[in-house]
């Protein structure tokens, strides 16, 4: 047998791997995807029946495995009857769904997505269900808000998908945010994050003074998820999703989420009038709203949808009710409640594949096209409205006595059967009208030909219909044993006795049903002769209180008040604080608190840094008419620092900063060919306003340049710190690193992990860059070739004599041989920058940007044509290998048992040249190199290509693609 | 006068003169008027850049110096060209 550790770890496992395996199957295998998906749940339910044995002896399985020691974190799984239960319901919910979706998708749809949405899904629910430590609790939920987000975003190509999954995000993750730090604090009054500590400390809990913040946080993140009013808004806009999402996360599952936490921590949370007021309040206004909303809704998944949200608000009620009885009440409907409405969700999936709509004024007399799909649903919306001998019977008449019980004699209290039995009225109506308007009277005309599905999608509802009918008639037999269990775990030895029978005599809850269902079919009486279009009521029910919307409209009106879109006053407010912030530590400090002695002025140095500035400001001034004659004069500013650099001995920055220079000047060059020209014409004369508004900023531009100089003034002229930072690495450079080159070494040991981020993002940077230019579309003003080029190629053109392209080739004749030739020159340097970076200025960095500069040489020399005849760089695959590289020697030294990067030195014998020290940094270095290459190659060329794309064809944007590539 | 002090002299006005030679560039590049002008200006004030840094490796025989008037020589013109290729062609890269 299995040991209970591996049955867990299956449990959990088994979907995830299932995903990853789905996403990797080809786009329309939706056989393979179905049988995976079902066999995963199989095996996943398999190993959850093997748990029986011991969740009928009301045991708690648990295992634990190390998760992050060192912050006292395990990843415990732990089940009890309860969480096996609803594990039980996730999985068998979750098989009939797959075997669903098998025949719901169409073939043109991406199924592979889909499946390893819907696994990952299920295997984040049963985290949820399976999770002994909170925290490891909140991160499944939120991975189940995600797999949500992204399943009802599936047909992304829908505007409304789309917003429906951002709201459901929204939504659901900032709850899961709420609950996260509810957690925490409720981790801290128990002093642990294991659900059985917690569980055991629910006396220390309620009396503690952070009880109510906590209380709060988690009730925000159920009720978030559960949808319960004012959080509802999300759940009926899900429903842009595909039917079978909408069956099993939107009304079996996730949704449930919330009321299984409620469920779960109520013994340690409920018993104060806060959680009464609280949770059954939202109960309560879900629970009715929900009902009647769904009387009026004309989408057949809206009237389920606002349906789901009002049996969501009966079990949320009866968890408030904050009594024994009640919480087995409310266990029980979220079994039943999953059974009737995820066989309703796949009903009405049927009728919108069969007929083409879910409008319920459309649709008419679909009984005789569909006698089968018909009468399941009916069964199923039977149960739902509450009929006799159905499942939603025997729970809603347990709710009805829980109603009548006095729990705190309050108002509400008293109200509460009369209010229960309104929203029962109503549940009965909206069933009705789905059974009367669907299915019966005359045959509407419908945009498809209805005919019965195919028997092996009807037979999941066949399934649950069943089910909804055996639990409603021999309860005991059935369902009985497992609610035991269910109960048992979370209510302890408190649990109530309860009986299912059908028939308890003629009681006040059998009265309340038979009112309900009369009331019921009264109101749909009504309901078919008030005009649904014009009425007060409908109308009141379209303004529904969308609170959505209301915090949109108010995010929009806050956003236009305090936020801005214009870059000019972005900068201005943060230049500002940051100045202030700058500021606000010197406040009763000195700024130079012990000062150096200062060098002695060297004249021609000086004269250096006056002609940087000089150059610097000139740079703003033109910048904005003149950008050529900027760039020129940035070029002196930069070679003006580049000076500094070796005067203050920083040979390494001195060259990087070179390199920068040359790369910057090209790409900007490249850049310039599509701006359209700006003319000054009018734009010189400013008005009063405008005037002040640029002295403003400019007092801005110089207390904030001012500022930065004296911090870097004070910064240089501190007292060295004896143990500083420097000393640290100067000494552990060669001992450690086995580099003389201090720089390099910090780069590609000490820091490497550093390094290695700032390569990822440099490739991301790199890879937007080039996914922009692909759609880049020119001003119209700049499409055209420019004036010189077509003079020269006139001239060729009016003298028969000439080929054209030979004046341009003349012009640069000596240039481009010259350029040629030093191709292997910089090419050879560049290989020796890198191979001396570890001991001398050099490394990957500067070594990748002088080989980039080697081949935009040659593009220069003679285009892009000419180049990628003769040598192809293919800037991706130098960037992928830069990866592999420098992650293989951060692994390289985890397999020899060192932590992530470490380096290693060792005596390679080499013929010919003798013994050479090398140290692993070399092959992250050169990781570094390719990366650097592949990015810069890659930027300039998808740049360069724009010329010849433009030229070739107009609107063709794919030619970059396809050159770089 | 020995050759130590008529070096230091030598190197002082060097030195010095190579820093007038950019400041003049620096005036063209201001002054323009054409865009020829300033990308000449630009180049000029490269060479005087590397003398300047020449002379400081002669003062401090220090190789770094010359390793880096290497590289401005080997790829300070790279940008010279690109200028002068955008305004022959009015573009960089074809």
């Amino acid at each position: 047998m299995f040991s209970s550790d591996t049955l867990l770890l299956a449990t959990i496992a088994l979907p995830f791997v299932g995903s990853l395996v789905a996403s990797l199957l080809p786009t329309n295998a939706r056989n393979a995807e179905a049988w995976l998906a079902c066999g995963t749940a199989l095996c996943v339910l398999v190993s959850l029946s093997l748990l029986y044995p011991a969740m009928a002896d009301e045991q708690i399985v648990r295992s634990e495995f190390e998760w992050i020691p060192s912050a006292g974190l395990s990843f415990v799984l732990r089940v009890d009857g309860f969480a096996w239960i609803f594990a039980l319901l996730i999985t068998g919910v979750g098989f009939l769904v797959f075997l669903y979706a098998r025949y719901y998708m169409s073939p043109e749809d991406p199924v592979p997505r889909f499946f390893a949405f819907l696994l990952a899904f299920m295997g984040s629910m049963l985290g949820i269900a399976l999770s002994g430590n909170l925290i490891q609790l909140v991160f499944f939920w939120e991975l189940t808000s995600f797999f949500s987000f992204l399943l009802i975003g599936y047909w992304h190509h829908d505007a409304s998908a789309r917003a429906g999954a951002r709201i459901a995000l929204t939504v659901t993750a900032s709850g899961g945010l709420c609950l996260f730090a509810g957690v925490i604090v409720l981790g801290h009054i128990a002093g642990s994050y294991d659900l059985d500590r917690v569980l055991a400390a629910g006396d220390v809990i309620r009396g503690h003074a952070l009880y109510l913040p906590a209380l709060v946080l988690i009730l925000i993140g159920a009720l978030t998820k559960s949808a319960q009013f004012p959080f509802h808004f999300w759940l009926p806009r899900a429903m842009a999703a595909p039917t079978p999402v909408s069956a099993y996360l939107h009304s079996a599952t996730m949704v449930k989420a919330g009321v299984f936490l409620l469920a779960r921590l109520w013994p340690v949370l409920g018993g104060t009038d806060y959680w009464l007021y609280i949770v059954g309040s939202a109960g309560l206004v879900t629970f009715v709203m929900g009902a009647f909303l769904a009387m009026f809704q004309n989408d057949l998944k809206s009237v389920l949808a606002y349906s789901t949200l009002s049996h969501l608000g009966l079990i949320t009620l009866l968890l408030g009710l904050d009594s024994p009885l009640a919480t087995v009440a409310a266990i029980f409907h979220m079994l039943n409640h999953a059974t009737f409405k995820a066989s309703l969700f796949m009903g009405v999936g049927i009728i919108d594949h069969e007929t083409g709509t879910r409008d319920i004024r459309r649709l008419s007399g679909l009984y005789r096209f569909l006698p089968v799909t018909a009468t399941l649903a009916m069964v199923a919306a039977a149960a739902m409205a509450g009929v006799p001998l159905l499942n939603g019977f025997l729970s809603k008449e347990m709710f009805f006595a829980e109603t009548i019980a006095t729990h705190n004699g309050s108002l509400l209290d008293d109200a509460l059967p009369y209010v229960a039995t309104l929203a029962a009225m109503f549940s009965v109506a909206y069933s009705l009208r789905f059974i009367r308007d669907v299915f019966f009277g005359p045959p509407a005309t419908l945009p498809r030909t209805p005919k019965e599905p195919p028997h092996w999608m009807r037979f999941p509802i066949e399934l649950l219909v069943v089910v909804c009918l055996v639990v409603g008639i021999v309860p005991n037999l059935t369902i009985g044993p497992f609610l035991n269990i269910a109960v048992a775990s979370v209510l302890g030895p408190n649990a109530p006795v309860f009986d299912l029978a059908v028939w308890h005599g003629f009681t006040l809850p059998f009265l309340m049903s038979i009112i309900a269902l009369a009331g019921g079919v009264a109101t749909y009486a009504v309901l078919r002769v008030y005009n649904l279009d014009t009425g007060p009521l409908f109308v009141l029910a379209k303004s529904r209180l969308s609170v959505g919307d209301t915090v949109s409209a108010w995010a929009r009106r806050i956003l236009g008040l305090l936020g801005t879109q214009r870059l000019q006053t972005q900068l201005r407010i943060l230049v500002c604080v940051a100045l202030v912030a700058g500021f606000l530590p010197l406040v009763g400090h000195k700024l130079l608190p012990e000062t150096m002695e200062l060098t002695p002025i060297d004249p021609a140095f000086a004269l250096v840094w006056i002609i940087g500035i000089v150059c610097a400001l000139a740079t703003a001034q033109q910048a904005k008419f003149h950008r050529l004659a900027a760039l020129i004069l940035m070029g002196g500013a930069g070679l003006a620092t580049c000076i500094t650099f070796i005067y203050l001995s920083a040979p390494d920055l001195a060259l990087t900063q070179l390199l920068v220079e040359v790369v910057t000047m090209v790409l900007i060059l490249l850049g310039l060919r599509w701006l359209p020209k700006r003319l000054d014409e009018g734009l010189r004369q400013a008005d009063s306003s405008t005037l002040m508004r640029r002295y403003v900023d400019l007092s801005i531009a110089l207390a904030a340049g001012a500022g930065l100089a004296a911090v870097s003034f004070a910064v240089l002229t501190r007292q060295v710190l004896p143990d500083g930072i420097a000393d640290h690495f100067l000494e552990r450079s060669y001992t450690e690193g086995g580099g003389r080159n201090v720089v390099n070494v910090i780069l590609v040991d000490f820091r490497g992990f550093d390094t290695l981020g700032e390569v990822s993002v440099l490739c991301i940077v790199a890879l937007s860059v080039f996914a922009l230019l692909r759609r880049f579309r020119p001003a119209p003003e700049s499409l055209s070739v420019p004036e010189r080029k077509r003079v020269q190629e006139a001239f060729d053109v009016d003298h028969p004599d000439r080929q054209p392209g030979e004046t341009f080739a003349d012009y640069l004749l000596v240039p481009s041989v010259i350029m040629r030739l030093l191709f292997p020159v910089i090419g050879t340097f560049a290989i020796y920058l890198f191979l001396r970076g570890h001991d001398f200025p050099g490394g990957g960095f500067v070594a990748g940007l002088s080989m980039a500069i080697a081949i935009i040489l040659q593009y220069m020399a003679m285009g892009t044509v000419w180049v990628e005849h003769r040598i192809r760089v293919y800037p991706l695959r130098w960037m992928a290998l830069g990866f592999a590289f420098a992650f293989a020697t951060g692994i390289a030294a985890w397999l020899v048992g060192y932590p992530f990067l470490t380096s290693h030195m060792f005596i390679a014998h080499l013929p010919i040249i003798g013994d050479v020290h090398i140290s692993s940094t070399l092959f992250f270095d050169f990781g570094v190199l390719a990366i650097v290459l592949g990015a810069t190659v890659l930027i300039l060329i998808a740049l360069a290509h724009q010329t010849i794309r433009t030229h070739r064809k107009p609107s063709m944007p794919s030619a970059v693609a396809d050159g770089v590539g | 006068m020995n050759a130590q002090t008529f070096l230091l002299w030598s190197l002082a006005l060097a030195e010095l003169l190579f820093v007038m030679a950019m400041a003049f560039s620096v005036i063209r590049m201001l002054r323009g008027p054409s865009a020829q002008n300033r990308v000449l200006a630009l180049d000029a004030f490269y060479v005087a850049g590397m003398g300047l840094i020449l002379t400081f490796g002669i003062q401090t025989g220090d190789t770094v110096y010359f390793e880096a008037a290497l590289v401005i020589a080997l790829l300070g013109f790279v940008g010279t060209s690109a200028l002068a290729k955008f305004l022959m062609r009015g573009e960089t890269i074809e």
